[in-house]
């Protein structure tokens, strides 16, 4: 049992990263990512292959995930950047998509839908299930911590200020002299390598991945967190990820309790039921749990009659 | 004539014939786009729902082919008219991000409707065997042929009602310009509900056409998608003609890898094919002129 919550607190953790990244993209900057399991899934491949196929320590697979995921971001980002959103929102679903079917196909590199198993975890060896388990939770949640605290550094910087004046207004944000496209791509980056953390991160706790993890529902999952807890703030991204992942859980247990449902139709009615509450958060509660504050700042008093003239 | 002429004709052909197909749910998903301005998603689980309405037609009630496709596309065009009614009309004053988020969500809640009323079990349609016929060392199916028959006629309807009827031209006109065709009467709901009749019905017609090639389940929309888009915005978004552009290139280029691609990587070619399409031409090859 305590193995059990652990373990759900550490996905937890997990799912409050990607929340935190994705934030960076879509709550500040107001970009689509319909692929954020794509990033994910980038970030858990290149770790486990780093690892596991050039012996590389669990750091730096980590690092090469994270790296990896904010490139490809970086790209995805340049390629769509002078587009409607409508295109952002095709490439990167397409894009985990097709992350999908490669890593379900090149089998000399994946070893296809199998998965890759053995991706190995920090001294998994010389603990007990338990002890690893608390140690995981202990580096998860640190560096969720430090994540937080750089999401929020970031939120409330010059630069946090540029993404929302883009996600309020990109027109105006470039009549004021900002370079909308770097200020894109870099929140894009950003984002994407921390969702790209997140998978390395989930790698080398459950040591086994495969394409059927990457599924397009989690992305879902991460939208909910967001709008669950707020979107555009940090600690609704928190407690989003927390509350999702407890709703997740106990519909696993409530479900079966439906009498005349078979295994398939519990798991439908769950994936319906995840689907119906998105689409409730996203039409019922804009705020979240936790609304986005910003800052007030006292506007100063107009000084001439010329500028009252012109507010008349 | 050497072989490899041959293998690539019959490449080209099958091409043809899957692009052919394509381009039923891209015109679809391209037409609900040029009049609510928003990349629909909900397409993937309405060309499922147009596959499983197919089968019910076709096996459970023992329908011929022809009535049960035009169920597919009255049942999906149904659902595809509620859907957008009740669900997802509320979203667009959000802006086109919420909308397609939204839409996401709408597709894999019908999705999963479909799978706890059939199960995940692979399905295929009550079809007779068929010898392959062959025209000059290249092999046609009648199945398939059958079934470019249905898509071209569906095309063809299409086309004429967009160019002679008075509802198809207001459909163009709110589409070209949605102030202008306001000004002029037309109104907009109507239009909007029609569309997602129209589009969601081709995308469920596209699904049973999908799914006569090979089976079905619930995943078969959702596993086409990147196709369908693929076709989409490779001709245009928003562009009707640019749809059966877009997805007859996208066929021809998904069999022509398979001269040097195992066939699994097939809708990866679809994902290529939208980044080259960004990187030099963006708006695709017809732009984005609806009609």
């Amino acid at each position: 049992m305590e193995n059990y919550v652990i373990a759900m607190t550490v996905s937890a953790c997990i799912y409050a990263l990607m929340a935190l990244g994705l934030n960076v993209i879509w709550g500040l900057a107001g970009m689509i990512n319909l692929g954020a399991v794509g990033f994910f899934a980038i970030g858990a491949y290149i770790t486990a292959l780093t690892t596991l196929k050039l012996g590389w320590p669990i750091a730096a697979g980590v690092v090469a995930g994270m790296a990896g995921a904010a490139m490809v971001g970086a790209g995805v980002a340049l390629l769509t950047g002078r587009l409607r959103g409508d295109y952002l929102a095709i490439v990167t679903l397409g894009l985990a998509e097709t992350i999908r079917v490669v890593a379900s196909n090149a089998i000399w590199l994946t070893n296809g839908t199998d998965g890759i198993s053995g991706i190995a975890g920090p001294m998994r060896g010389s603990l007990s299930p338990t002890q690893f388990n608390l140690l995981y939770l202990g580096v998860v949640g640190a560096i969720v911590a430090v994540a937080y605290v750089l999401a929020e550094r970031l939120a409330h910087s010059p630069f946090g200020r540029v993404l929302r004046a883009i996600r309020d207004d990109e027109q105006v944000a470039a009549v004021a002299g900002k370079y909308v496209m770097g200020f894109k791509i870099r929140a894009f980056a950003i984002g994407a390598g921390a969702l790209g953390l997140a998978g390395a991160l989930y790698a080398h706790y459950t040591s086994y991945i495969a394409p059927d993890i990457f599924v397009p529902l989690l992305t879902l999952y991460i939208k909910l967190a967001l709008l669950a807890g707020g979107l555009g703030n940090n600690r609704g991204a928190l407690i989003g990820a927390f509350v999702v992942v407890f709703f997740l859980e106990s519909t696993r247990f409530v479900i079966p309790l439906v009498p005349g449902l078979s295994a398939v139709q519990g798991a439908a009615l769950r994936e319906f039921l995840i689907a119906l509450l998105l689409l409730v958060l996203l039409r019922y509660n804009p705020g979240g749990l936790v609304p986005e504050r910003l800052p007030r700042i006292a506007l100063p008093e107009p000084r001439s009659t010329l500028t009252e003239e012109r507010r008349a | 004539m050497p072989p490899i002429f041959f293998e690539v004709a019959q490449l080209v052909v099958n091409g043809i014939m899957t692009g052919t197909i394509l381009a039923v749910p891209a015109i679809g998903l391209t037409a609900i786009y040029a009049v609510l301005r928003f990349p629909n998603f909900a397409v993937a689980s309405h060309a499922t729902i147009g596959a499983f309405a197919g089968y019910v037609a076709n096996v459970q009630l023992g329908l011929p082919v022809l009535p049960s496709v035009v169920l597919a596309f009255l049942a999906a065009g149904v659902v595809g008219m509620a859907a957008d009614e009740l669900v997802l009309k509320p979203y667009r004053a959000a802006g086109f991000i919420t909308t397609a988020i939204a839409s996401i969500a709408l597709t894999i809640a019908l999705e999963n409707l479909v799978r706890f009323g059939f199960g995940n079990e692979l399905r295929g349609y009550d079809l007779p065997l068929l010898r392959d016929w062959r025209f000059a060392g290249i092999r046609v199916g009648p199945q398939q042929l059958q079934n470019l028959a249905i898509a071209v006629a569906a095309m063809a309807a299409l086309f004429a009602f967009l160019a002679f009827t008075r509802t198809g031209k207001a459909m163009r006109a709110v589409a070209d310009n949605p102030m202008l065709a306001a000004i002029k009467g037309i109104n907009a709901d109507v239009v909007a509900r029609l569309v997602s009749f129209v589009g969601m019905g081709l995308a469920g017609l596209g699904g049973m056409l999908i799914g006569l090639d090979t089976t079905i389940d619930p995943l078969t929309g959702f596993r086409a998608i990147l196709s369908v888009f693929a076709a989409a915005v490779v001709g245009g978004l928003g562009s009707i003609p640019g749809a059966v552009i877009g997805a007859l290139t996208v066929g021809v280029g998904e069999e022509l890898c398979l001269l040097f691609l195992s066939p699994d990587y097939r809708s990866a070619v679809g994902f290529t094919a939208i980044l080259l399409v960004l990187t030099l031409r963006p708006r695709g090859i017809l732009g984005q002129r609806a009609f």
